[in-house]
């Protein structure tokens, strides 16, 4: 078969397949990267908390889930959700296996995995905060949540942009694992593609030329964001930014 | 709580506990050679050798592993000149493959984190050993080398964690490591969670090892910036020795 109609939109081609792979992976780690968010701030606050209970808690969530290979955590999400919801299922009269949907736990997988990370930037980003900026916020009688509001949080998502950056791209090739419960993304796509065509060389170089496009661009995306985001801050004399 | 099953399972992940170390040292030390040659390249004269540099690390930090490793297993296998030559008693072999994408896939990595560290070698040093009449070669050793691995190493030890991290993924190419083995037992048990918990428990260990392990070397690196023991007799004061 032609390379062209093999990766081509047409009836023969893999075009399409693997297209709307891609934005399945964009959509995954996306929703990944949000489900991380909650968990992130989560962690974050509890490590900045004066209560030692909570900063021994998300101690141990960081080194669970920044310590684990990423596969280990999708295996007990994907096997063990599946163990749980059957044994709900089972208890309401329900018969039979029932399996977790693999967006469900895929979205969870990365998401808690990205969150292990992203607590860690929110945590430097709160720390780069100037304390004076919120002494002078208590100063004036601000109540705390307007002082979260207008002072820390505006700048904590300043500060966390570089760093969501990293985040986002370590969590695109995480997604890549979610393959392995059989949800048709890129990885997955790919490998059906190179498996039913035999061209399995051409369809991998594919599969990973995909991937470096949506690395190249989300980088793109954060590069402006962050110039944007910046616009108010004093630049230095020398220029650039 | 079934402690015959725990105990059960950890025999059995223990049993492929060398055959995810044997990966994570050859591919830390295929991957480390491999970086230092990359960095070379970087760093040198000939714009082609950076071009090419730049697009290594481009190309094995932007896409998955799991890519690079089905494309270096599956995808080579597909050739007949490939599966005609001498490469393929390597290639043929799982773990080859395994170790091979991962030391690719690391190399990328660790050759940013050299070359930041090599960034960090404070340009008056390197002038320093220059007008001393040092040779390229000499400055490298006695000035650039020390100081970039000191500033490397926070660095390196991350990156060896998620490389520790990332032989899990040769369960995927039919190496029976520790995830191999543990997703294995979960198959035929159901029993998710105490086999996740035993599996997460040799990791942990094993990354905190590494951690320890980088964090002491630093500390045996860096002698010049712990604070100085306290001596027990007091210095007499400079002006009255000298009165």
């Amino acid at each position: 078969m032609e390379l062209f109609d093999m990766l081509g939109f047409g009836e023969q081609g893999w075009g399409l397949t693997l297209l709307l792979a891609t934005l399945l992976t964009v959509a995954l780690t996306l929703c990944g990267l949000l489900v991380g968010a909650v968990f992130g701030a989560l962690v974050a606050a509890a490590k900045l908390s004066s209560r030692r209970s909570l900063r021994n808690a998300g101690e141990l969530y960081s080194t669970v889930f920044r310590g684990i290979p990423e596969l280990l955590v999708i295996y007990l999400f994907y096997f063990g959700g599946s163990t749980l919801i059957t044994a709900i299922g089972q208890w309401f009269g329900a018969e039979g296996f029932i399996a977790t949907p693999p967006f469900l736990v895929g979205t969870l997988a990365v998401g808690m995995i990205s969150g292990s990370y992203q607590a860690e930037v929110y945590r430097g980003a709160y720390l780069a905060v100037s304390q004076g900026e919120l002494e002078a916020a208590r100063a004036i009688g601000m109540p705390t949540l307007m002082l979260a509001r207008r002072i820390l949080m505006p700048q904590i998502f300043r500060l966390s942009l570089p760093g969501l950056g990293n985040v986002w791209q370590m969590s695109l090739k995480d997604s890549a694992l979610i393959s392995v419960t059989g949800l048709a993304e890129l990885m997955r796509s790919t490998q059906i593609a190179a498996g039913s065509t035999r061209q399995y060389f051409t369809f991998y170089i594919v599969g990973g030329l995909l991937y470096l496009v949506l690395t190249a661009m989300s980088n793109q995306v954060f590069h402006r964001a962050e110039k944007r985001m910046n616009q108010s801050q004093r630049r230095s004399l020398a220029g650039g930014h | 709580m079934d402690f015959a099953f725990l105990l059960n399972t950890m025999g059995k992940l223990l049993t492929a506990l060398p055959t995810t170390l044997g990966l994570f040292f050859l591919s830390m030390l295929f991957g480390g050679l491999l970086s230092l040659v990359i960095v070379a390249m970087r760093v040198s004269p000939i714009p082609a050798l950076r071009w090419f540099a730049r697009a290594y690390v481009l190309v094995f930090r932007g896409s998955p592993l799991l890519i690079q490793l089905f494309l270096i297993y599956y995808g080579l296998g597909q050739f007949d000149a490939v599966r005609e030559s001498l490469f393929w008693i390597v290639l043929r072999e799982p773990y080859a493959c395994a170790v091979l994408a991962l030391a690719l896939c690391t190399a990328g990595y660790t050759a940013e984190i050299v070359r930041g560290g090599m960034l960090a070698v404070p340009h008056g040093q390197i002038e320093a050993g220059l007008a001393t009449g040092m040779s390229r070669w000499m400055l490298l050793r006695r000035v650039i080398a020390p100081i970039a691995l000191r500033h490397c190493l926070p660095a390196y030890s991350t990156e060896l964690v998620l490389l520790v991290k990332s032989t899990a993924l040769a369960s995927l190419v039919t190496v029976w490591d520790v995830t191999g083995v543990a997703q294995q037992i979960i198959q035929r048990t159901y029993r998710t969670m105490e086999v996740f918990v035993c599996a997460a428990a040799i990791y942990l260990l094993l990354n905190f090892l590494l951690v320890r392990a980088a964090a002491m070397l630093e500390r045996h690196l860096s002698p010049h910036l712990r604070k100085r023991p306290q001596t027990t007799s007091t210095p007499e004061p400079l002006a009255s020795t000298l009165g």
